[in-house]
């Protein structure tokens, strides 16, 4: 059914994706699509120990393969101006660049092999055959000693909580503690991390996936010693992200240091097993929740401390704590965390990072706290909820949760959900089990920059440097524009995915469409209020004297508030000043005052059905129902995609995802896509969501909370509980795998 | 990666006089054996590619009732072979469970059963392996050890045969049919993969040159077509390789077992024949505590060799559900996720409150 194109009002509707027919076929060029004249191949070399130095490469081997060009070793690479282990601030996360011989985890790049095919770079690079000095590397969580970390996550403090834990718990009529592990999970967008390089004299042109192009930008201006406008970084499309590409990593420095060295265009991709060490994961955890609670089910204390693992060379610390500080009232909270190193890649930011590892053992206790008291799961969180945000007091910006706990639970069917484990059964006989867990992510913004132009044949180019990694940037923000300009969508021309326009933040953190949306809004009220002042102060215009609050914007016209009839096309008024265009800036942030006065999240509930063969233990999730409140929706179309797309992650992590570390040599055993396991379609037969209605007024101009990483969380819980419902196993070790649950 | 000589085979006999050079492998569908050359994992010095070859693609009944797979059959096809999925339904079974649909149009007969390991050991190369440089040593042991064997395994290899296709054809006594340097010969399907051993770089009966150019389905095989299921579990619902599986056929005369089959896969190295097992059936009426029995004996010899010992209770109760499945009668239509545990009746994700 083709969907309808209102003018003046794209916001909202379902549209399809406007890059779809483009990726459909096969016209939208990625990343590694980009084939400059006399481009060349390059190929990492990476180690395969975990810790030591490497004492040999077979350079003469390589070099002596045909096709070969040349070897990049530390002993050649191009010299830096700026030590990638400098930190200045906390997200230049240290990278290896071939700075020296120390190798600090297996799948470190050692050596880059250019050649002029793939196939002679490839061979080339296993020719090397490198020698090491090893020593024994440290992989286990917590085995290389334990300690507080300054901050977690994207800077939140280690730990925080508010009143007395011990008296919480004395005051409880029922306490659990428990203990819940979560695997590491290694980031594996379709499209693996590239880079085609190419230098024209200090001058960079970089095509690569990344989903925020002015920290790129930056970063690499202080690598190579040039201003960042001599650096262009352009990625049109992106095949993926989850977070991996939200700073550059190693690989994708690596092809222009290459292209620098052999004074070639090249092209470097990341090999799939390449994907599991170098461009980051999430960390492993162990997290325990401590809880007490009342007869009745009020919570009385909720304590989550977490132990996560970052990389021996440099920190980042998965913050599965902050679920607890956002969701659920209790009189007395602590989350805390500790880390420890390991000789692992440095994990980094990974779809809801904290939230949901955190969020799955959050869930997972409640239901343990729900089973202690005998109380129905949505009951003990509808008793828990928190009406201002449990630590800071503050008030919810909006909070239509709910309406998302009943309206899920309507079209689950959730209160025919027997109480006890083991109650249900289908016609097979394999076990029913019915779970339930609630979704948080914070509605945060970055800072943003649009440029609205709108020229003399009525049409409009919006500009802003933001990012569609698959989300709908191409398509969300043309509708945005399209409404702040009084433009049908089809007047409106949209560039995205290049560095040369103006900053457009991050796609990332849930960020991407609140940050550049208000931006390009911003701007296109900017051009808009510009032609009115244009139009009311010429005495030739119909508008002349209908000063800027008098006019909107509509169909292409300014009209007159207090009199429509009264209006003018917009390259009239263009026409008649001689100007062939006229363009404005408009800003995307968030308002630091209501920021400081409200708690800005987007909530969901999800329902899972599982069913479990009870003497095989196999598990199959068949029923997911999401519902999610989010502020204003741009694109329902788009954004149940998100949320799908967020609730399918959580089963993998629930269920699936584990990458499993030989502690011996640390390296991962199952770094390939046949033993490192996602769901397929056949894991999730059915998959519903439900947009809840939510207004905003504080988040941002156009009530806009990120989609991103909602689905995610919530989601594993529910499955965890679902699982235990159907079969009255607990598993606190997430994945939940099938030997686990043979009993 | 390595360059190599590519030899197109125009006959057989081309085909095996080009394969007798040292470094040479066959290429049939390349499912495999491409990946372990993108992996440096096989480095062959020379292709010789069979698909050309006339007359290896064909399904044929003989006149003696016995059914001839041709080793260029396509897995795919064979799925379609309506006449052949009414006689031998765990092997349709068995292989409609595999892979997806698109590798499975690629694979071959004989590709499929040469398949290699799945052990992350063997397909890590910086791993020490006995079967890719033997004496090396095996790293697996002591290491990630899930889903390594529990039967037949030696300290010198813990890896498994990953293929479904080939349990069911172990368990109806198939036949392979090999063509190579010093003739023709044949080779029973239970013996053809070799256990490990000291030898376990030796991995099948095949020696060098010798090309397989068949798989052959005797006659009493089609006499289980009435009972016959193959059970596969696995960590999601498809595409993926078999935690444990099996394949199992009843031939029931007047209510008792006249004769029974059972095979495992994914226990050992090789499609695991349980003939203590099937002994223990033979005479008597199928039932819940002959199946258990059976079980019991089929995985009589099993040790972990590493952190998988819940392998061998799995397969026990494997072995179980697959005998009470076929006991039940193979369904008519093949159900929609084939050897699923999700899937064992037309009827099934209605759900009810017990």
């Amino acid at each position: 059914m083709p969907e309808r194109q209102r003018h003046g009002s794209s916001i909202g509707l379902p549209l399809t994706r406007r890059d779809g027919p483009d990726k459909v076929t096969g016209a939208a060029r990625y990343s590694a699509d980009i084939r400059p004249d006399g481009l060349v191949h390059a190929v990492m070399a990476t180690s395969t120990i975990a810790k030591g130095r490497v004492t040999h490469l077979d350079l003469a081997a390589a070099e002596a393969h045909p096709g070969v060009i040349a070897v990049m070793t530390p002993d050649n690479a191009p010299p830096l101006a700026k030590s990638p282990d400098e930190k200045d601030n906390p997200f230049a996360f240290r990278l290896n660049l071939l700075q020296d011989h120390t190798v600090r985890y297996a799948g470190q790049p050692i050596a880059v092999v250019v050649a002029t095919t793939l196939e002679a770079a490839t061979e080339g690079a296993a020719l090397l055959s490198p020698g090491y000095e090893s020593e024994a590397p440290t992989i286990g969580l917590g085995e290389g000693g334990i300690f507080t970390p300054d901050s977690v996550g994207a800077g939140s403090p280690t730990s925080d909580g508010t009143g007395d834990m011990e008296a919480g718990l004395a005051a409880a009529d029922a306490r659990v503690t428990a203990t819940y592990e979560t695997a590491g999970q290694y980031h594996n967008p379709l499209e693996p991390h590239c880079s085609v390089a190419e230098w024209d004299g200090d001058r960079l042109t970089l095509h690569t996936p990344s989903q925020a192009l002015w920290i790129a930008k930056a970063r690499l201006a202080g690598f190579f010693g040039i201003p960042p406008e001599n650096i262009r970084v352009v990625c049109h499309y992106l095949g993926g992200g989850f977070g991996s590409k939200g700073f550059l990593s190693p690989p994708q420095i690596l092809g222009i240091m290459a292209a620098k060295l052999t004074g070639r265009p090249v092209k470097l991709v990341t090999r799939r097993e390449q994907m599991f060490g170098p461009v980051g994961h999430r960390s492993p955890t162990r997290q325990t929740l401590t809880l007490g609670a009342t007869r009745d089910g009020a919570l009385t204390a909720l304590g989550h401390h977490t132990l996560s693992q970052t990389s021996a060379y440099d920190d980042f610390f998965e913050a599965s704590g902050l679920v607890a500080r956002h969701l659920y009232a209790s009189p007395a909270i602590s989350t805390t965390h500790e880390g420890s190193r390991a000789d692992i890649g440095t994990p980094i930011f990974m779809r809801a990072p904290g939230e949901a590892s955190g969020s799955v053992a959050v869930e997972s206790a409640l239901d343990e706290l729900a089973l202690a008291l005998d109380i129905d799961p949505l009951d003990l969180r509808l008793k828990n909820y928190a009406e201002v945000e449990p630590i800071t007091g503050r008030p919810f910006s909006s909070k239509a949760l709910r309406a998302c706990y009943a309206q899920g639970a309507e079209r689950f069917g959730w209160d025919r959900r027997p109480r006890a484990p083991r109650a249900m059964r289908d016609t097979d006989g394999l076990l029913v089990g019915w779970g339930m867990g609630t979704a948080t992510y914070p509605a945060g913004m970055m800072q943003g920059e649009a440029r609205a132009t709108i020229r003399a044949d009525g049409t409009a180019l919006i500009e802003t440097a933001a990012q569609d990694m698959g989300q709908g940037a191409w398509t969300v923000l043309a509708q945005i524009a399209a409404d702040g300009l009084g433009l049908s969508l089809d007047r409106v021309t949209l560039r995205i995915g290049d560095s040369d326009l103006p900053n457009g933040g991050l796609a990332g953190g849930s960020t991407g469409t609140a940050t550049s949306g208000t931006a390009v809004h911003a701007a296109a009220q900017a051009v808009i209020a510009q032609l009115a002042d244009l139009a009311t102060t010429d005495p030739a215009s119909p508008l002349y004297g209908a000063g800027n609050a008098g006019v909107t914007a509509s169909e292409g016209r300014l009209a007159r508030r207090d009199d429509p009839a009264r209006s003018e096309r917009f390259g009239d008024i263009l026409a008649r000043a001689g100007k062939p265009s006229v363009a404005a800036k408009g800003q995307g942030a968030g308002e630091p005052a209501s920021r400081k006065t409200y708690a800005m999240h987007a909530h969901g509930a999800v329902y899972a059905e599982v069913k479990v063969d009870p003497d095989l233990g196999q598990v199959r999730v068949t029923r997911l129902v999401g519902a999610f409140a989010a502020g204003r929706i741009v694109n329902p179309r788009l954004v149940r995609s998100q949320y799908e797309g967020g609730m399918i992650w959580g089963l993998s992590l629930a269920l699936h995802e584990h990458a499993a570390h030989d502690r011996r040599s640390g390296r991962i055993v199952n770094a390939n896509l046949a033993d490192y396991h996602v769901p397929v379609s056949a894991d999730l037969p059915s998959i519903e969501t439900i947009l809840v209605e939510e207004h905003d007024p504080h988040v941002n101009p156009l009530g806009i909370k990120g989609v991103g990483e909602l689905g995610i969380t919530g989601t594993a819980g529910a499955i965890a509980n679902a699982v235990w419902h159907a079969t009255g196993v607990r598993v606190r070790e997430i994945p939940i795998t099938l030997d686990k649950l043979l009993t | 990666m390595k360059s190599f000589d590519y030899v197109r085979a125009g006959s057989l006999a081309e085909a095996v006089a080009a394969a007798s050079a040292p470094g040479a492998a066959y290429l049939a569908g390349g499912t495999n054996l491409v990946d372990l050359m993108k992996g440096g994992l096989t480095r062959p010095d020379r292709l010789v590619d069979l698909t050309r070859l006339p007359g290896l693609d064909r399904i044929e009944t003989l006149p003696d009732g016995a059914t001839r797979i041709g080793a260029l059959v396509r897995n795919g096809a064979l799925t379609r072979d309506a006449g052949f999925a009414g006689r031998y339904p765990a092997v349709v079974e068995a292989l409609l469970s595999g892979a997806s649909a698109q590798l499975r149009n690629a694979a071959t007969t004989a590709g499929n059963v040469l398949q290699r390991t799945r052990c992350g050991y063997f397909y890590d190369p910086a791993s020490a392996c006995n079967k890719r440089s033997p004496g090396a040593g095996c790293e697996a042991r002591g290491g990630i050890t899930r889903t390594h064997a529990v039967l037949g395994w030696s300290e010198h290899c813990i890896a498994t045969h990953p293929s479904d296709f080939c349990v069911p054809l172990a368990a109806l006594d198939a036949v392979v049919e090999i063509e190579g340097p010093t003739g023709r010969r044949e080779v029973p399907f239970d013996v053809f993969h070799l256990l490990p051993g000291d030898t376990p770089e030796r991995e099948t009966a095949l020696r060098a040159g010798e090309v397989v150019t068949a798989i052959r389905l005797p006659p009493e095989a089609a006499g289980f077509a009435g009972h016959s299921r193959y059970l596969k579990v696995r960590e999601r619902t498809s595409y993926a390789f078999a935690v444990v599986s099996a394949a199992v056929g009843l031939r029931l005369e007047g209510g008792t077992i006249a004769d029974g089959r059972i095979a495992l896969g994914s226990v050992a190295l090789r499609p695991w024949r349980a003939r203590e097992a099937e002994a223990l059936l033979a005479g008597r009426a199928p039932s819940p505590e002959v199946f258990a029995e059976a079980a019991r004996a089929a995985l009589a010899g099993a040790t972990p060799s590493g952190d998988n010992a819940f392998k061998i209770e799995l397969a026990r109760r494997i072995v179980v559900r697959a005998l009470t499945l076929a006991a039940a009668g193979t369904p008519g239509r093949m159900p929609a996720l084939p050897a699923s545990p999700f899937a064992t009746s037309p009827t099934a994700g209605a759900s009810h409150h017990a």
